[in-house]
């Protein structure tokens, strides 16, 4: 484009351009509008052209309306499977799919141990850092079954997971590693028992613990097939040495990430734009050949034309013989580019080729802790935005 | 909540509590794309825009409290802003289906290959399709 101009500016004139098609924007205004252009020195064009109202002057709506968004979104799963998903999310605005993004990470709930009670730990680990440790184990147990507990509940079936962890290493045997497994569930709650102030407490009730559970959690129906454990076997949560041992009881609650991360449901959950490689003109031969070693991430591929432009019919044998087929850089895995830019380096290479993002062409790749499948993940977090929308018009009528 | 003059209510601030960039950018959006639409030749015709601007900020980054400012070219700008909301309820719930039944259609695409390879490795027969 840039070195077009420069040939037309010595005669320009404005009549001479083609008529743009009715309720169609120039092809430049097009290209500013749908792609980012990743230039040498940096990106350009990187808004999103929001406004309604933006090209109105030219008569042409910007708006989406929602039968056109309807009409125009597109969702391709690429790989699916018990814990991570990538996805293309194409025809919807960056500031969308950014909420998705943001409330994955930072808003949906998940369980994690958030009390620990330590009875005894005589291990080189300090209660606090193993409390921290202990927090950040993923929980395989669906959130959506559990309530939020607030300050003033008592801690109860419904809001609280008890673990219980006892280990201890013996005199003269070798020092072991405590891993995830040995938090083992306790599904009728504390066993812990609350020491009392008052020692005129009748002993003939159960005795007070630290939660108050009303039925075991291995009634509900969920939790008979799936007993609730960490999801990950081999986490090493402390070592013990001869002589050592822990000796704790671990709660897990309901929250979300914003609060503190370890009830983040996603390892992380993140979305790119489609990449556009464009090949602005014939690359043949050497420069194919160096096209193809600039990229470090193997985009382009060379093709044989064959017989090249000898047309058809004079001496076929001879070309098929002793000449050697030209060959065509051709680009065959855009998705893989990472836009390094490597091969807009050096002289004339912005020339020939075009690096582009497609503004609404995500490619969203979800990583699930392990709580939920990722692709509930995606609806629940699609449902909290709504959620919100319609507290917000509540909170307005 | 919402900061407003009595007598013009084409232009209000609006702020949200417990709520950040999340919501904002994403009502900000569907506010910019808000246009008259009305009815002519059974069509229904775009008669530009409702907004003349939107904007989010967030006060204080220690502050869960973000405002958004609405300025419209003639509707009570807390009609607008309803309107925009629900128009972003909307798209969710749309993306939602889509997304529903492209997993969907993915699992069971997936299923019939597992079925094809097992089939293959049960007959013992290597010759045919390789993917």
């Amino acid at each position: 484009m840039a070195e077009g101009a420069g040939e037309e500016k010595k005669k320009f004139s404005i009549w001479d351009l083609p008529d743009v098609p009715m309720g169609q924007l120039p092809p430049h205004l097009e290209l500013q509008r749908t792609r980012v252009s990743c230039n040498k020195d940096a990106p350009i064009h990187t808004e999103s052209i929001q406004y309604s109202g933006a090209y109105a002057s030219m008569g042409i709506d910007n708006s989406s309306r929602l039968d056109r968004f309807s009409n125009n979104f597109r969702v391709e799963v690429v790989r699916l499977n018990e814990d991570d998903m990538e996805f293309d999310m194409i025809g919807i605005d960056a500031a969308i799919a950014n909420s998705f993004r943001r409330i994955l990470i930072a808003e949906l709930p998940t369980m994690a141990i958030e009390k620990v009670l330590i009875a005894n730990n005589t291990s080189i680990i300090q209660d606090e850092v193993l409390a921290h440790r202990l927090g950040l184990v993923p929980i395989r147990v669906d959130p959506r079954l559990f309530d939020y507990l607030s300050e003033n509940d008592q801690p109860n079936e419904k809001n609280t997971i008890v673990f219980k962890l006892h280990v201890q290493c013996k005199r003269g045997s070798p020092r072991i590693t405590v891993k995830s497994d040995a938090l083992k569930w306790l599904p009728n709650g504390s066993e812990l028992v609350k020491e009392t102030r008052n020692a005129t407490s009748d002993s003939s009730s159960k005795p007070e613990t630290y939660t108050y559970f009303g039925c075991s959690q291995e009634t509900v129906p969920e939790f008979v097939k799936n007993p609730i454990i960490p999801k990950y076997p081999d986490i090493i949560i402390a070592k013990l040495g001869p002589g050592q041992e822990i000796e704790l009881e671990a709660h897990a609650v309901k929250g979300i990430g914003k609060t503190h991360a370890k009830w983040s449901p996603v390892a992380t959950a993140w979305y790119r734009m489609l990449p556009e490689v464009v090949l602005l003109e014939d690359i043949e031969d050497d420069l194919a050949e160096e096209l193809k070693s600039k990229c470090p991430v193997n985009v382009f591929d060379i093709e044989d034309l064959g017989k090249g432009d000898i047309v058809l019919g004079t001496f076929p044998n001879e070309e098929f013989g002793c000449q050697a087929g030209r060959r065509r850089a051709t680009v065959a895995r855009p998705r893989a580019c990472t836009l390094c830019r490597e091969c807009i380096r050096g002289d004339d290479w912005e020339k020939r080729v075009a690096l582009r993002r497609v503004k609404d062409h995500f490619i969203f790749t979800i990583e699930s802790t392990g709580a939920l499948p990722p692709e509930v993940l995606f609806t629940e977090a699609v449902k909290i935005l709504e959620d919100k929308c319609e507290r917000v018009i509540t909170e307005l009528s | 909540m919402e900061h407003g003059s009595f007598t013009d209510n084409s232009a209000a601030t609006f702020s949200l509590t417990d709520e950040d960039h999340t919501i904002a950018n994403a009502v900000r959006f569907t506010l910019n794309q808000e246009s008259v639409h009305s009815p002519l030749f059974l069509a229904l015709i775009n008669a530009g825009p409702r907004i003349t601007f939107c904007g989010y900020s967030i006060p204080h980054p220690s502050e869960a409290r973000v405002n958004i400012r609405v300025q419209t070219t003639g509707d009570p700008a807390r009609e607008v802003l309803k309107d925009a909301c629900q128009n972003l309820m909307l798209m969710c719930r749309h993306v939602r289906s889509t997304f529903d039944k492209a997993v969907e259609d993915f699992k069971a695409s997936n299923a019939v290959k597992a079925m094809k390879i097992d089939s293959q490795d049960s007959s013992g027969d290597d010759s045919e399709e390789s993917e």
